[in-house]
Parts: structure tokens; C-alpha cells; sequence
């Protein structure tokens, strides 16, 4: 255990100590970063796979697709993607907040506020699947669709769910591991010393951001000119 | 980069505050705009441009939010792997799908 560590220690409640296979706590904090980012270049290619697919059903069927995603509702999808960069930067300030200070109710205040972003983002989402049930949008037995190439667009639905659903669940794991760390940060756990667990899962929040950000154009601006 | 640099101090760049509210402000920024020109009729160009915006805000929070600028050498070299690798699958997949002849409007 390095001195650092051993002072630390001492403190009572800061930070689990140094694993014996790393020389000290940067680098056993660098190896922790580096292992979340190997965790999320799995997951980029595991919503790379429903990506491929939306690529190459979108190239086949490019009108059906137009005209199904125009269905979609977009004022709902813009400001639900504005709502979630705004969760982006109260995560971004809450790991900014560890690093700098030790005033662990901001911390939480700030992981709360992502909490409750998260929330609102997964609520509008609800909205649109109730929408989209009521309108028996949703693939299977009732899929029923008014405008020409119902097979083709029972697809795009299909990818429609599949993506933003798998992008939901994530969200939903997101917004329980805010919760245990903010509890973490009002016990006072955090700060500049040891700062790890705010800012994993501020690099797994940011992530789910950017899937959307792609999810967003991809699903609701396919052909909204004609 | 050694290590005795670091010693005893925070490990990590501490991003100042006013890039996160510039960044925050123009991802807002470019949403409204990929929502804007999604109704202006640029033929095939339309989804390009949606999916450069998207490419420059996901650059964003990769950059800022998630201190890809700041880090060793060797995380943006795995993310930029594992894009290639995204770009791969594809890029072949789409590869064998066009040439099957399946295409019968404006791609055939």
C-alpha cells in the first residue's frame, strides 16, 4: 500500500486501498479507466450490429422508411434529445465537481439532476411508445399500417423499438448506478482523491448520449421534407 | 509521461468549466440544426448532412464529456479501433447486400 493510500486509510472512509498488483492508486485509476472504455468498445459494437442492419434494410426500402419515420413524433424526439445532453452536462459537472472539491452534496445534487433528466428522457419515450401502441405502430399480431408498404415498415418499427428500447435499458441501468453512487456522494465517498466510480459511470452515461445522438437522426429525420 | 509527475497530485485533466457549457450549448445548437435541415429538400445530401452533424456532436462528447483529448494516446486509439471495426461490418455487409442485385430503385 502506498503512503498515499495508507494516509488516505486513515481518513476512514476514502478510498479502497491499492490491489496488490498495481504500484499505486494513479495507476491503478488509469486501469480502471481504460477497462470501462474496453467495456463501452464492446458495446459500440453491439448497437453496431442493429446499426448494420438499419443500414442495409434502410438502403433496400428507402421510401417505406421515409414515410414510416415521418410517423414518428418529432417534437417529442428533439427535445428529448436536448434533455439528454443537458443530462450529459450535469454528469459532466458532477465528476468535475469530485475532481475539484469535497463537497460531496453538489456531487450528488448534480448525479440527482442526471437522475431526474434520465427520468424525463424515459418518460417522453414512454409517451411515444403509448403513442405508437395506440396506433398499432408496434410490430406483431396487431401491426396494422395505413400508408403503402405495410411489410416494409413493420421493419423499420421494428428497428424503431429494437434500438431505442435496448438504448432505454441502458438508460434505466444508468439512472439505478446514479442512484447507489449519489447516496455514495452524500456519505461523502468522493472526492479528489478518489473520484473512479463518478467517473465510469460518467464515461457510460456520456456513451448512451452518443448512441442517441445518432439514434435521433437515423429514426425520426429519415424524409421529414416532403 | 511518467508517473512521478503525477505523484501525489489529481491524475486526470480537470476539463475547466466554461467548455462544458460551450459544448453543451453548441450540441444544443447542432440539434436544432440537423432538426432544421431535415426539412429542407437536399435529395441524397440530406442524410449525409444529418449523419455529419451527428459525427461532430458525437466528437463533442467524446473530446469534452468524456476527456478523450486528455487521455494517454492509447484511448483514442482503441475508440478509433473499434469505430474501424464498426466501419468494417458495415461496409462489407453492405458490400455482398449491393452486389446481390436486389436493388431495383435509384441504388440498382
Amino acid at each position: 500500500m502506498s503512503e498515499r493510500a495508507t494516509a488516505l486509510a486513515g481518513q476512514g472512509n476514502l478510498p479502497p486501498a491499492t490491489a496488490h498488483q498495481f504500484d499505486d492508486a494513479v495507476q491503478q485509476h488509469e486501469a480502471s479507466g481504460l477497462g470501462m472504455w474496453v467495456f463501452l468498445l464492446t458495446e459500440i459494437l453491439f448497437f453496431g450490429g442493429l446499426f448494420t442492419i438499419y443500414t442495409v434494410y434502410r438502403s433496400l426500402y428507402p421510401e417505406a422508411f421515409g414515410h414510416a419515420s415521418s410517423t414518428l413524433d418529432i417534437e417529442l424526439g428533439t427535445i428529448n434529445t436536448a434533455v439528454l445532453i443537458g443530462s450529459s452536462l450535469t454528469m459532466a459537472l458532477a465528476v468535475h465537481t469530485a475532481q475539484v472539491s469535497r463537497n460531496g452534496r453538489l456531487v450528488a445534487l448534480f448525479l440527482f439532476a442526471t437522475i431526474a433528466l434520465g427520468s424525463v428522457f424515459l418518460g417522453i419515450k414512454a409517451i411515444e411508445y403509448a403513442q405508437k401502441f395506440h396506433e398499432h405502430h408496434v410490430p406483431g399480431p396487431f401491426f396494422h399500417y395505413e400508408g403503402a408498404d405495410p411489410q416494409q415498415s413493420e421493419l423499420f418499427f421494428c428497428l424503431y423499438f429494437l434500438m431505442t428500447g435496448l438504448h432505454a435499458i441502458h438508460m434505466v441501468i444508468g439512472v439505478g448506478i446514479l442512484g447507489v453512487l449519489g447516496v455514495m456522494a452524500l456519505r461523502g465517498r468522493f472526492g479528489p482523491d478518489y473520484y473512479t466510480p463518478v467517473e465510469l459511470t460518467g464515461l457510460y452515461w456520456h456513451f448512451v448520449d452518443i448512441v442517441w445522438i445518432f439514434l435521433f437522426p437515423l429514426l425520426y429525420l429519415v424524409e421529414r421534407h416532403t | 509521461m511518467t508517473r512521478d509527475d503525477h505523484a501525489g497530485a489529481r491524475h486526470d485533466h480537470v476539463v475547466p468549466l466554461p467548455i462544458y457549457f460551450g459544448v453543451f450549448v453548441t450540441l444544443l445548437v447542432l440539434t436544432g440544426v440537423t432538426t432544421a435541415a431535415a426539412f429542407v429538400d437536399l435529395g441524397r445530401l440530406n442524410v449525409f448532412v444529418a449523419l455529419t452533424i451527428a459525427v461532430v456532436k458525437a466528437s463533442l462528447v467524446l473530446l469534452y464529456f468524456m476527456h478523450l483529448r486528455y487521455t494517454a494516446r492509447l484511448t483514442p486509439l482503441m475508440v478509433a479501433i473499434a469505430f474501424f471495426w464498426l466501419a468494417m461490418m458495415i461496409m462489407l455487409t453492405m458490400a455482398d447486400v449491393v452486389s446481390r442485385g436486389w436493388f431495383t430503385g435509384a441504388l440498382g
